[in-house]
């Protein structure tokens, strides 16, 4: 049992984590609640499905076109819906719950409400020390852990990772250092939905696909976000794994711990935000400029 | 009265609702329009909390799902009658607003919308874990209805739908020189820290917008549980949440008419979609993002704007096509 908890919130935690940061960027540099970003993460898994099941092509292709294709649809919902009114903060909110709706709808639409898989990556597992892992569990993890570790270089290393980075501090003075602040945002959604597009690439196999699977991970997320820190990449990292491994372990030792799991990750997100009002990694700022 | 087109149209709309059921009481209309009505107040309580005050609340759903609960389990387990059950459900609500209130007052912004996100959702694996006492899936069913008759039920639902919005309008009135609140709400919003630093006790007026939010909310909630006469999960449901964001917002964010308005709009297009039932979501989530791409204030604001123009110097409202104001004679241009 404690090497199932164990393997199972790692995964879950790296799955998390790999959502968690996305939305926790893209609300950092444009400030927005992005409602969509884990429907990105449902059309990543049902490109699996279409690429590789119904159209049969080669894993690598699927991943490839399916990452693509993600990543470019929730560029162009930027462009197209949420750019043109970002000023006015909570219709951002309620356009990107909106789309959310639309997405899942589609998919409803094109694919029926019942549950599909999609075929796994690699068969067979690994043993470590008597405990068998299944290499797409291996494999989660290991794709989580790289594509986090190469956002933290881009981010800290590259001259891209500064101009994100300083319009998330402060879009006003980064565009007057010649930043171009709009490109910004966009490339920013773009590698945000890429990273959901991830995630939904590497547990696909593991999942059963339906349209609605994307509301789960958006509450765990934001929970995870604000645990963290808003905006805190360290914090939304730390804060996947913390609220993995509370509902992994509340599934494995509390009866009827199948409901209660969400519940118990959230009251344990309000209990530490109770301590600790900016989060685990946030700053506690003075009211923010806007 | 034609001096303020806004409020002559509100005037219509409401003495319109009070004479329906003389051209139609087929039940399924009335029954959209009670839905509407208790809808509007749980809006409008949200936009008293959300839009006025800033505390943008995420899990709204709570407070109707709380006095729904409450109210069926004081009706089947106590049987009490409805018309003490539902402000009792409603106070229930209001005490779960200030318990939200607890944590929220700690903190600001989106960390503030997020947590009260958890809420509802806390409280909904509570509702599947003890199915003995809550019903579970199922809800409680067997409440005692309102009346028998259900014109009867449509008048009251208008009646207290009139009155909480009324209040809740007078509540947030920035201008009222009868309460102060709406002022205070309103700097709380633009800036908390500047409202604390001019002697404005603003953790008490948070917890007041928490309460009297609440209590609307609950009201909507006790009444529509013993209206459906079942209280179910779906009651704090976080698509319930979320709609009432989105009549709120679609309406027009802080302004009171505009949740009423985007409820009044968008709850009988939402049943009338019903006729393409495979497309009623797509359609409806379509229909919003639309508008709201060119409205993005709301419908209701962005009608009022075409319709009324503020006076630079008095602030009073005057009709868009009047070149001098009506009170000071400034220029409108």
């Amino acid at each position: 049992m404690v090497e199932g908890i164990l393997i199972q919130g790692l995964v879950r935690g790296g799955v998390y984590a790999l959502l968690a940061v996305g939305f926790a960027l893209i609300f950092g540099v444009a400030r927005m609640i992005n409602l969509t970003h884990t429907c990105f993460y449902m059309l990543a898994a049902y490109g699996i499905y279409i690429f590789a099941q119904l159209a049969g092509l080669h894993p690598v292709l699927a991943i490839v076109l399916s990452l693509v294709a993600t990543t470019l649809i929730g560029i162009f919902t930027y462009k197209l819906f949420i750019d043109r009114i970002r000023e006015h903060h909570v219709t951002v909110l309620l356009i990107t719950l909106a789309l959310a709706m639309v997405f899942q709808e589609i998919m409803l639409l094109a694919f029926g409400g019942h549950y599909l898989g999609a075929p796994t990556f690699v068969s067979g597992y690994w043993q470590i020390i008597g405990v068998k892992v299944s290499y797409q569990h291996l494999l989660i993890f290991g794709v989580a852990l790289i594509v986090l570790i190469g956002l933290w270089a881009l981010l800290s290393k590259t001259r891209l990772g500064i101009a994100i980075r300083a319009t998330a501090q402060d879009s006003e003075i980064a565009n007057l250092m010649g930043i171009n602040v709009s490109r910004i945002l966009l490339i920013t959604m773009g590698l945000a939905s890429a990273l959901a597009a991830i995630g939904g690439i590497v547990v696909a196999p593991t999942l059963v696909l339906e349209p609605r699977m994307w509301t789960h991970p958006l509450i765990m997320i934001m929970a995870i976000v604000v645990l963290g820190g808003l905006g805190s990449v360290k914090g939304s990292f730390i804060g996947a794994f913390i609220l993995a491994f509370v509902e992994v372990l509340v599934v494995y030792l509390v009866p009827e711990g199948a409901f209660l799991k969400g519940a118990i990750a959230l009251l344990v997100m309000v209990i530490i935000l109770l301590v600790r009002p900016e989060g685990l990694f946030g700053v506690a700022f003075e009211e923010e400029r806007l | 009265m034609l001096a303020i087109p806004g409020r002559f149209i509100a005037l219509v709309f409401f003495v319109l609702l009070l004479i329906i059921p003389s051209f139609t009481r087929d039940p399924y209309v009335l029954r959209i329009l009670i839905f509407a009505n208790m809808y509007a107040i749980f809006a409008v309580s949200w936009d008293l909390l959300s839009g006025y005050t800033g505390q943008i609340n995420f899990g709204h759903a709570l407070f109707f799902g709380v006095a729904a609960y409450t109210s069926a389990l004081l009706n089947t387990h106590l049987g009490w009658q409805p018309w003490a059950t539902i402000p009792i459900g409603a106070l229930a609500a209001s005490i779960a607003g200030l318990v939200v209130c607890l944590p929220a007052l700690r903190l600001r912004g989106p960390y503030l919308s997020l947590v009260t996100l958890a809420f509802p959702l806390i409280l909904l694996g509570i509702v599947f874990a003890f199915t003995d006492f809550t019903g579970g899936e199922w809800g409680i069913s067997g409440i005692a209805p309102i009346s028998s008759d259900r014109t009867v039920i449509y008048f009251i639902s208008v009646l207290i739908m009139l009155v909480s919005v009324f209040v809740m309008w007078k509540l947030t009135d920035a201008r009222s020189s009868l309460v102060r609140t709406g002022i205070i709400f309103h700097a709380i919003r633009e800036d908390e820290i500047a409202a604390r630093a001019s002697g404005i006790n603003t953790v008490r007026y948070k917890m007041l917008a928490f309460a009297v939010g609440g209590f609307f909310a609950g009201i909507a909630g006790a009444f529509l549980a013993h209206f459906m006469r079942i209280a179910g999960p779906s009651n704090l449901d976080l698509f319930l949440s979320f709609q009432v964001i989105i009549w709120t917002v679609f309406g027009g964010i802080a302004s009171i008419y505009g949740p009423v308005a985007g409820v009044y709009i968008l709850h009988p297009l939402m049943e009338f979609l019903r006729v393409v039932p495979e497309y009623r979501i797509l359609i409806f989530a379509g229909i919003v993002v639309l508008i709201l791409l060119f409205m993005p204030e709301g419908v209701a604001v962005w009608i009022r704007d075409k319709l009324e123009r503020e006076c630079p110097r008095c602030k009073l409202s005057n009709m868009a096509f009047r070149r001098t104001c009506r009170a000071c004679e400034t220029s409108l241009y």
